[in-house]
């Protein structure tokens, strides 16, 4: 079903600078060449019968209720098939186009169920609407015959060979066959939308049926569980099961999915505050009405009962939670700031936001902690994930930000993936590309796990360099070592937009013999000719566009790779037009504002240093306070100061650093060893677990704000629903400041937006009003370009001239050896979001219920190991357990696991080593060694009682309440 | 570069894993000879069936797999087309002729027959493993209906008694 707030045109919009005009029932209309006679008419409010046509799939013409006649052609012609010519007439509606689709709806209702008052799809059932179009009075079939409908033949007792029951495996839809009319409107979106092809019509004539696989479940079949097919169906058949628990929906709201950096938009359809479900919007810049599982099921997190709706505190951590009201919470944690700063010094607390938070949440963090703690300890998770990013793209191109849109995918040659795996990271966007993929383009993937976009159905990849982990930048050196030594730098842009003495350095350094695919291939691990094969095929191609993840960063060279990649985009002449450029996939909804947004402690909104004056005397004279100069601490320091007991307080906004962050055994005598930690979250999560005062959250549906995307994309998201503690995230932020003795006074957060669009230039034009009518704005949005800005870097790159930078392969220091001889990389899964607080919290387990380690079947074999054991996992930081699976997925000498259960302890072992630049962890190397056990690890042990007694003092607090 | 990919065990299960390994050589085959053609699915998929006399529920799977398609896509060919069986045929066919022609000399009674002494419905295979009964429509022999066809051989002016003598030769 789609949303109940969308027009549905029938067939999709076509581009054309040719206009055509064609008379429909005496209406004239002007309409892009190619654009369908359906089309046309439903842009002329014009209503044409359709069941089998909808406009997010191409036409398919199966239907037969759509015809029309048409002026000099024979017969009546399909008007969802048949575009349109100039001069055209149409008739949509007469006598006998009447009787000819009366007969077709007949036909259709005398194999469908009438029970449509008790149906979920009732009052927004196109079937239903199209009997009612055509006026079917009658069905002089009768119901009686061979039918899917009926579990026994009507009249006999005995069973009915072709009715087949509801399938309800699928945790959020039902498939009930019964009411299948084999449009085939299913098929087509799984495989032109998704591009799963997880469905099939099976058989055919009266015989052929909607089959997931091979006459499978839905759960058990490829399904990915994207909700397309459901979007598309036109009856009850595909279902959401909240619609069939709950009804329709009455209004729907538009607002931005908080998961992944696609950014996805998204029409939350309610009842009241009840959220019915939620529909990808047609309209989305970013995802144009397609979603992923998260996005569009995995919402029940927001109202589920773990949730803590009061403020808590304690004194220590080893007491019962108080819960207290908002002002007790609030002063409590002001007077202990206070205290602290008074006893350490003023450096002696801090701040970590949050990327889940929106941009107005994050802003209110750090300008309390600039103007009310008075320093710059302020960072974000986006320092574990994407510091690297900001850094490297800041240095050589000079904005620290992704420089596409999207879309730009659709007009790339060659899409080289590296160290990315968007099928399960970024769905919605993995969907675009495949789409690209399956029209021609190429694919190169460097990842040392064989992703599924290697080879998944009508894609395969030309190259897949399987590279050791950790030596990314080896790769790419010998990669530029090809563009460079075989003649395929780009001269004439080079010299027009690029710095040229640092070209030169750096194309001597590349060319260096030592560079050569073939000197490196035993570093790598990935045979030179493959190298040298990848580097052509890029370099020779017209667009070749780059997309990276968190396998580029979370590396001890993590900026070093990022600026390797910028260098071999401007010597190849990919950046500033559509289909090219350095794109960047970000982890979560809004990396990129956080970042954006002053989250960091050496930079103010809009990336400018807190050493720079101008910059900060103009944020002085906005929030009449005086702002210190000095760089901040960054998260790591924060933990290294608070064990040398000089940093004694820190504000956690909605971050999970305890279960996040690299070396977790670390971290939690970190955390140990503070005095006031207050953490602001949905849930008590790993780190609310050492804190004194606790602030109940709000999730995205309780909200009003903005959140930024992969590809600078400002997208609102809306308030559908009260917050459940009553207080708003920024409200408490305020409150804190306030009692903190700095004066917030916000009355909402477009008053925040309006207070960064006039102290950070790249978005000064941004305004919820501006959002509000365009949709989205992609920053920089300012007088130059005051509807935002889709490519960056079009004439000339952000810092005048693109600078290369030498980037010398460096071998990480964790390394292997007969003691710890297999490298553990880590990654994450489609059904779950990182360190799972919402996912694990719905029903996604269905997919993922426990995190597995990968081992390739010759390690597995040497160690004795066999599918579903549980291995011991040990590295030089700790030890956690965890069960096997065997693929090859993974090379020999490498394991894999994903860290979405925090029982897992993939963070136990990670390691303290971390990027030389920005120090993001290096989560993607760690040396370990593998054997079988029996039970959990001494650490998994601790864990455990910790975090029984924890929620035994929250249930503490609980009863304490209920008894007064 | 194409044969690297191909080596490759996927996931678990492997895909085809269930195969008995005469199936399995034989769906490798098949895909080994015809990978390269245009509309290779069709074609793999006569190839296991001449092979095999049917295609296995389960290599699906692996055909899907090795030409780089979704289960799904090919499910929806296999069962799209009359020509494919999949379950094991008995060690013969039976092709009787359903169309017009047949009909009106008395197929429909040869029919009833076929059924009632075989015991089996069309596509069902006999007790015994001996006979699978299919509808074909037109053998092209309609001058000399009822016809059917016994694995390649065409028989005319069918009666229920010859029916029964060819079923006691199948099963001799
Ligand atoms: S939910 Fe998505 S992946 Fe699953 S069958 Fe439907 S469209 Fe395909
Ligand atoms: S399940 Fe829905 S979309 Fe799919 S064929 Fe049936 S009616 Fe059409
Ligand atoms: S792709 Fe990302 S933004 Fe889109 S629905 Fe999925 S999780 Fe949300
Ligand atoms: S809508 Fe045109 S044929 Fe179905
Ligand atoms: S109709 Fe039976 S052979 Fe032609």
């Amino acid at each position: 079903m789609r949303s109940i707030a969308e027009n549905d045109l029938g067939t999709p919009a076509r581009e054309s600078a040719k206009q055509v005009t064609l008379i429909i029932d005496g209406r004239s209309v002007s309409v892009p060449e190619g654009t369908s006679v359906m089309r046309a008419a439903a842009l002329a409010d014009l209503k044409i019968p359709k069941l089998c046509a909808t406009d997010q799939l191409e036409a398919f013409g199966s239907c037969r209720l759509c015809l029309v006649q048409i002026e000099g052609m024979k017969g009546y012609p399909a008007s969802c098939t048949t575009p349109v010519a100039e001069g055209m007439k149409v008739t949509t509606q007469n006598g006998k186009l009447a009787q000819l689709r009366r007969g077709v709806m007949e036909l259709y209702i005398s194999d469908h169920p009438l029970d449509c008052l008790t149906c979920p799809a009732n009052g927004h059932c196109e079937l239903q609407d199209m009997a009612g179009a055509v006026g079917l009075r009658e069905v002089r079939y009768g119901y009686e015959g061979d039918n899917h409908v009926h579990k026994y033949v009507p009249g006999k007792g005995e069973a009915n060979p072709r009715f087949v029951a509801k399938d309800e495996s699928n945790p959020y839809f039902t498939f009930d066959p019964s009411k299948c009319i084999v449009c085939s409107r299913c098929v087509r979106a799984c495989d032109e939308q998704q591009g799963t092809l997880a469905l099939t019509i099976q058989g055919r004539g009266f015989d052929s049926k909607v089959s997931a696989s091979v006459a499978e479940s839905f759960l058990e079949s490829e399904c990915v569980s994207c909700g397309a097919c459901v979007q598309a169906c036109p009856t009850a058949t595909l279902t959401e099961k909240s619609v069939i628990a709950k009804g329709q929906a009455e209004h729907s709201e538009i607002t931005t999915c908080a998961y992944c950096g696609v950014g996805c938009s998204f029409r939350a359809e309610m009842r009241g505050e009840e959220i019915i479900r939620m529909v990808p919007n047609k309209d989305g810049h970013a995802n144009h009405g397609h979603s992923c599982v998260k996005g569009r099921f995995a919402i029940g997190y927001a109202t589920h009962k773990d949730r803590i709706t009061k403020p808590m505190i304690r004194a220590k951590i080893s007491d019962p939670w108080r819960e207290v009201s908002w002002d007790d919470a609030i002063a409590y944690a002001a007077s202990e700031f206070k205290r602290i700063q008074g006893q350490y010094g003023r450096d002696s607390v801090g701040a970590i936001t949050s990327s889940r938070c929106t941009n107005e949440e994050v802003y209110v963090v750090q300008k309390l902690v600039r103007a009310a703690f008075g320093n710059n300890n302020v960072d974000t998770c986006a320092r574990v994930c994407h510091s690297p990013t900001g850094y490297g793209l800041k240095q050589t191109l000079g904005e620290s930000a992704g420089t596409q849109t999207f879309d730009s995918v659709m007009k790339a040659d060659v899409i080289m993936v590296i160290g990315a795996n968007p099928t399960d990271g970024h769905p919605v966007f993995a969907s675009q590309m495949k789409r690209r993929l399956r029209q021609g383009a190429r694919l190169i993937v460097a990842d040392p796990r064989r992703i599924d976009l290697v080879r998944t159905p009508h894609i395969e990849a030309a190259h897949h360099l399987s590279l050791r982990p950790g030596t990314n930048v080896a790769l790419i050196n010998s990669i530029a070592h090809v563009v460079v030594t075989e003649g395929f730098v780009n001269e004439d842009f080079v010299r027009a937009r690029c710095d040229l003495a640092s070209f030169d350095k750096w194309r001597i350094f590349v060319s260096q013999e030592r560079h050569s695919p073939e000197a490196m291939q035993d570093v790598t691990g990935v045979p030179a000719a493959e190298v040298r094969a990848a580097a052509r095929l890029f370099a020779s191609v017209p667009n070749a566009a780059i997309y990276y993840g968190l396998g580029v960063t979370e590396h001890s060279q993590g900026s070093t790779m990022v600026m390797g990649i910028a260098n071999l985009a401007m010597a190849t002449g990919n950046v500033g037009r559509e289909g090219v450029g350095v794109n960047p996939l970000r982890g979560q909804n809004n990396v990129q504002g956080s970042c954006d947004m002053g989250s960091f402690p050496h930079e103010l909104p809009g990336y400018r240093h807190v050493s720079d004056d101008v910059a900060r005397g103009a944020f002085e004279a906005e929030w009449n306070v005086k702002l210190s100069p000095e760089q901040g601490l960054r998260i790591p320091n924060m933990f290294e100061a608070a064990l040398d007991g000089e940093f004694k307080g820190l504000y956690v906004q909605g971050e999970d650093i305890a279960q996040s962050d690299p070396n977790t055994q670390h971290v939690t005598a970190s955390l140990s060893a503070m005095e006031c930690i207050v953490v602001q979250d949905l849930f008590l999560n790993e780190t609310a677990k050492f804190a004194h005062v606790f602030l109940p959250g709000s999730s995205f549906l309780e909200k009003d704000g903005t959140f930024t995307n992969a590809e600078r994309r400002i997208s609102r998201v809306r308030k559908v629903m009260s917050p459940k503690s009553g207080v708003g995230e920024w409200e408490a932020t305020q409150k804190l400041a306030n009692a903190l003795g700095y004066p917030m006074n916000y009355t909402h957060p477009s008053e925040i937006m309006d207070e960064i669009a006039r102290l950070t230039p790249t978005f000064h034009g941004v305004s919820f009003d501006k959002i509000d009518r365009l949709g989205s704005v992609q920053w920089p949005c300012n007088d130059a370009a005051p509807e935002g800005t889709p490519l960056m870097h079009v004439d000339a790159f952000v810092r005048g001239k693109g600078r290369f930078l030498v980037t010398e392969y460096v071998p990480t220091t964790e390394k292997v050896n007969a003691k710890y001889p297999l490298i553990l990389t880590t990654g994450r899964i489609l059904s779950q979001y990182n360190v799972g607080a919402q996912t694990r919290r719905t029903e996604n387990l269905a997919w993922h219920s426990e995190d597995r380690m990968e081992i390739h079947p010759h390690d597995a074999e040497v160690r004795g190991v066999v599918e579903g054991d549980w291995v011991g996992v040990t590295s030089r930081a700790g030890d956690t357990v965890m069960r096997a699976h065997l693929t090859d997925r993974v090379q020999a000498g490498v394991v894999y696991t994903t860290f979405h259960h925090p029982f897992s302890g993939a963070n136990v072992i990670t390691t303290d080593n971390s990027d030389w630049a920005t120090n993001c962890p290096e989560y993607k190397v760690t040396a370990v060694e593998v054997t079988r056990v029996s039970q959990p690890s001494e650490w998994q042990k601790r864990y455990r009682e910790f975090s029984d007694r924890q929620q035994e003092l929250l249930r503490a607090a609980v009863t304490d309440v209920s008894v007064k | 570069m194409k044969q690297a990919n191909r080596k490759v065990i996927p996931i678990q299960p492997v895909p085809g894993g269930n195969l008995p390994p005469e199936q399995r050589l034989a769906v490798q085959a098949a895909v080994q000879a015809n990978r390269d053609q245009p509309g290779n699915l069709l074609l793999v998929l006569h190839a296991v069936q001449d092979r095999l006399g049917f295609v296995p529920p389960d290599a699906v799977a692996l055909i899907a797999f090795e030409l780089n398609l979704s289960r799904a896509e090919v499910h929806g060919v296999v069962s799209f087309y009359h020509a494919f069986r999949t379950a094991k045929p008995g060690r013969h066919v039976l092709h009787l002729c359903r169309a017009e022609a047949c009909q009106s000399v008395g197929a429909a009674a040869l029919e009833a027959h076929a059924k009632k002494s075989l015991g089996v419905d069309f596509h069902g295979t006999t007790a015994d493993g001996a006979v699978t009964l299919e509808p074909v429509y037109c053998l092209g022999n309609c001058a000399l209906g009822p016809a059917l066809m016994i694995d390649d051989k065409l028989c005319g002016r069918v009666t229920p008694a010859r029916f029964d003598q060819f079923v006691a030769d199948m099963r001799a």
